[in-house]
């Protein structure tokens, strides 16, 4: 890492950057129905300046030669020897973060002016959504891994509140609760890893944290990768905690575009990103790394080629391509950049894909199921335009933005040179085929065929005020890729953080692997032409299908695993422990009670009122008295 | 051997005052009852007081007439009360305090 410098100029104003949506939310939140009315003007303006900010400050950032600027606030928490400052780190991997998520957030917010213009709780849902931006900036411009862990659990908040925005569907208060527990688990993790800092460095700042991690034993190095790697799965829906996230999209699509498909599921990869000082130490928790990524591209294109509501199909595809990025950030030094081109690019692409979606299903009356679509590119052709891009830019087709920032990552795995290297290679190419696979089918029963429509439903373009983000996004789409690989090359603006980029020596030469990746994807479209495109779709799903069907539909039985598990044994666990608290601790308790109860109101039967039974009471205890007297003495 | 006469004479007294209090209803009857057992009491006290040749025995015969003299005042101002609301000196009608 570079020298830091002391924030001057407007770089020690990139706290508003925060403060902004943050206020947003809070004049929104607070300011109620009187507010109903310019609401979505003022959080998307906040939105607006937030992202004009951040790219002033990338100006100047670009100016002093990408040196780090420190912000320090204030103190946070001080007592003895913890000493927590919050600050702000603005360097060249937050300021790429900051502009993607203003600038996606910006596109987002104008995009849900339009579609949330007939739900009677729009300016709550833009408060929410200001709340995320605000905390997702906090997440990425922190200086500490507190910092990060206060935006953490705000994205987590607000992805809960907007998923279960809808809250009187159960579906969705469900899935909002799935999201948040699964979360949690994954947050677990990220909280050990912070105590094992302060614990071993007494420190949670990054300046501090990766000054001195190199002093710690192996052990405690791998286990903190792996704790943040726990946190990373949790935020970013990588296996084993991948099934939150296709539930989430019973949120508005919005939501699915800038929370669960550009920017907070991405937070997993900022963290190991962020933290390769500590990777870069580890080969165990890399390997894991590696081996979730792999594993999780595979699973997730998998069930995307198997479901037919559009927006699961975009969020396993969105589980895959962070599986791509997990791969790429596993590999080390030779990753973290394409890894980071693919996080951009993928906002880009993906944030079209479900803007895109969302427009669909405006227009037919909020369905989701493809089987119910079909010839849609003659009634929306903007939304068929923008969609088409950003589906062609996703499979990787020659020149647009997935292409070279997929390609990038397969020839680092393939960079490695050894047998992991291959399989590596192998799955991520094998996983762009799947993505081709599972896109074209959307595509063509989205777009193209006959049209099922359900009765009554007359598709129309979407408003202006929603396309012209999907336009937007589209061109990023198309351009994103080549700006970041040869125009404005990511690794050169990014080396302040990781270092000069090595030359690689290419095993494969980059052109081969482009020609086989273009192949396999055209493999992928054929195949799905030739399942899909071919024949009629039927209204229904098929019942009668194979057993690998079967299972991708139920996205590898990852829920049922869940369930058997963690879910039942945790029920069982709860139910003997109220069976004990029932019957044991409060049987002991109400048991003492009622014996002490009943044996006072048996006592109390000898209180007869009779003054006589009394006397005789008397008598007979002062004879044993003096007996016992009597023998006493004379004993 | 005079000391015994006494003392069995106030151990008879007192099993009478006992037995009565037991087994009469009659609140006064068995006032008078509780006076017999004081007064056995009090016949103990003399004659060990006049055996032994002190006066501590003698002393305590005295206080306990005079508690006895106030015991009286009080007890026969509550009979007198109970029987002026309930037309009835009998001890077993009076019986209210219980369970």
């Amino acid at each position: 890492m570079s020298e830091t410098l002391p924030a001057d100029g407007l770089l020690g104003w990139s706290w508003l950057l925060i403060a902004l949506p943050l206020a947003g939310a809070a004049v929104l939140l607070l300011g109620g129905r009187r507010t109903d009315r310019w609401g979505h003007l003022l959080g998307t303006a906040t939105v607006a300046a937030s992202f004009v900010l951040a790219l002033l400050c990338t100006i100047q950032l670009a100016g002093q030669d990408g040196a780090p600027a420190d912000v320090e606030l204030f103190t946070f928490i001080s007592t003895g020897e913890l000493d927590v400052r919050a600050g702000l780190l603005f360097d060249p991997l937050s300021a790429v973060f900051a502009l993607l998520i203003t600038g996606v957030g910006s596109l987002i917010h104008v995009y849900s002016v339009g579609y949330m213009a007939h739900d009677p709780a729009r300016r709550r849902f833009f408060a929410y959504l200001n709340l995320f931006v605000a905390a997702m900036l906090l997440l990425v411009l922190g200086n500490s891994f507190v910092a990060l862990y206060v935006g953490w659990e705000g994205v987590g908040l607000a992805s809960y509140l907007l998923i279960a925005f809808w809250y009187t569907r159960p579906a969705a208060a469900t899935a909002a609760k799935k999201a948040f527990i699964m979360n949690r688990v994954g947050d677990v993790g990220l909280a050990l890893a912070i105590f094992v800092m302060f614990a071993q460095l007494g420190t949670t700042s990054y300046a501090g944290v990766f000054g001195a991690v190199g002093t710690l034993a192996g052990g405690t190095v791998t286990a903190l990768g792996l704790l943040l790697l726990l946190g990373a799965c949790g935020k970013s829906g990588q296996f084993p905690l991948q099934a939150w996230l296709p539930d989430a999209m019973e949120g508005p699509t919005p939501v699915s575009a800038l929370i669960h498909a550009a920017t907070m599921v991405t937070a997993g990869v900022y963290l190991i990103a962020r933290s390769a000082p500590i990777y870069d130490l580890t080969e165990t928790a890399r390997a894991v790394v590696l081996a979730i990524g792999a594993l999780t591209l595979l699973i997730g294109a998998i069930a995307g080629c198997a479901y037919d509501d559009i927006k699961k199909v975009l969020a396993y595809s969105t589980v895959s391509q962070i599986g791509y990025m997990f791969l790429a950030v596993g590999l080390g030094p030779a990753g973290y950049v394409a890894g980071l081109a693919h996080l951009l690019a993928h906002g880009f692409f993906k944030a079209g894909l479900f803007l895109g979606a969302g427009s669909v299903m405006h227009a037919m009356n909020d369905q989701v199921d493809m089987r119910r679509f079909g010839g849609l590119w003659r009634k929306l052709p903007v939304t068929f335009v923008t969609f088409g891009l950003g589906y062609l830019a996703l499979i990787g087709f020659p020149f647009l933005s997935g292409y070279f920032t997929k390609d990038a990552i397969i020839e680092a795995a393939l960079d490695r040179d050894d047998v992991w290297g291959w399989v590596l290679g192998g799955v991520a190419v094998l996983g762009a085929g799947l993505t081709a696979f599972y896109m074209t089918r959307l595509m063509l029963m989205t777009f193209f065929g006959r049209a099922r429509w359900e009765e009554g439903v007359h598709p129309h373009e979407s408003p202006s005020v929603m396309t012209a983000p999907m336009v937007v996004l589209a061109i990023g789409s198309v351009g994103a890729g080549a700006l970041l690989v040869s125009v404005f090359p990511l690794s050169g603006w990014l080396e302040p953080v990781f270092g000069e980029p090595e030359e690689a020596a290419h095993v494969v030469a980059p052109a081969v692997v482009g020609l086989v990746v273009t192949a396999v994807m055209l493999l992928g479209v054929l195949a799905a032409w030739l399942f899909v495109g071919r024949r009629e779709v039927p209204v229904t799903a098929p019942v009668r299908v194979s057993p690998v069907t079967r299972a991708a539909r139920h996205a590898l039985y990852a829920d049922a695993v869940n369930e058997s598990l963690f879910m039942r044994p945790g029920q069982w666990l709860t139910r003997a422990l109220v069976w004990v608290d029932n019957r044991g601790v409060d049987g002991a308790v109400n048991g003492l009670a009622a014996t002490f109860g009943g044996s006072s109101s048996r006592l109390g039967r000898a209180q007869t009122g009779f003054v006589r039974s009394y006397a005789l009471g008397i008598l007979g205890g002062a004879v044993l008295v003096a007996g016992a007297l009597l023998a006493v003495t004379a004993g | 051997m005079t000391l015994s006469y006494y003392l069995v004479l106030a151990a008879i007294l007192f099993t009478i005052g006992a037995v009565g209090v037991l087994v009469r209803r009659n609140a006064i009857v068995v006032f008078m009852c509780v006076e017999l057992m004081l007064n056995a009491v009090n016949l103990t006290l003399i004659t060990f007081a006049r055996s032994t040749g002190t006066v501590d025995g003698q002393i305590m015969a005295l206080f306990v007439m005079v508690v006895a003299a106030a015991e009286v005042v009080v007890g026969l101002a509550i009979i007198m009360s109970i029987y002026r609301t309930r037309r009835s000196a009998s001890i077993d009608d009076a019986n209210l305090l219980k369970y």
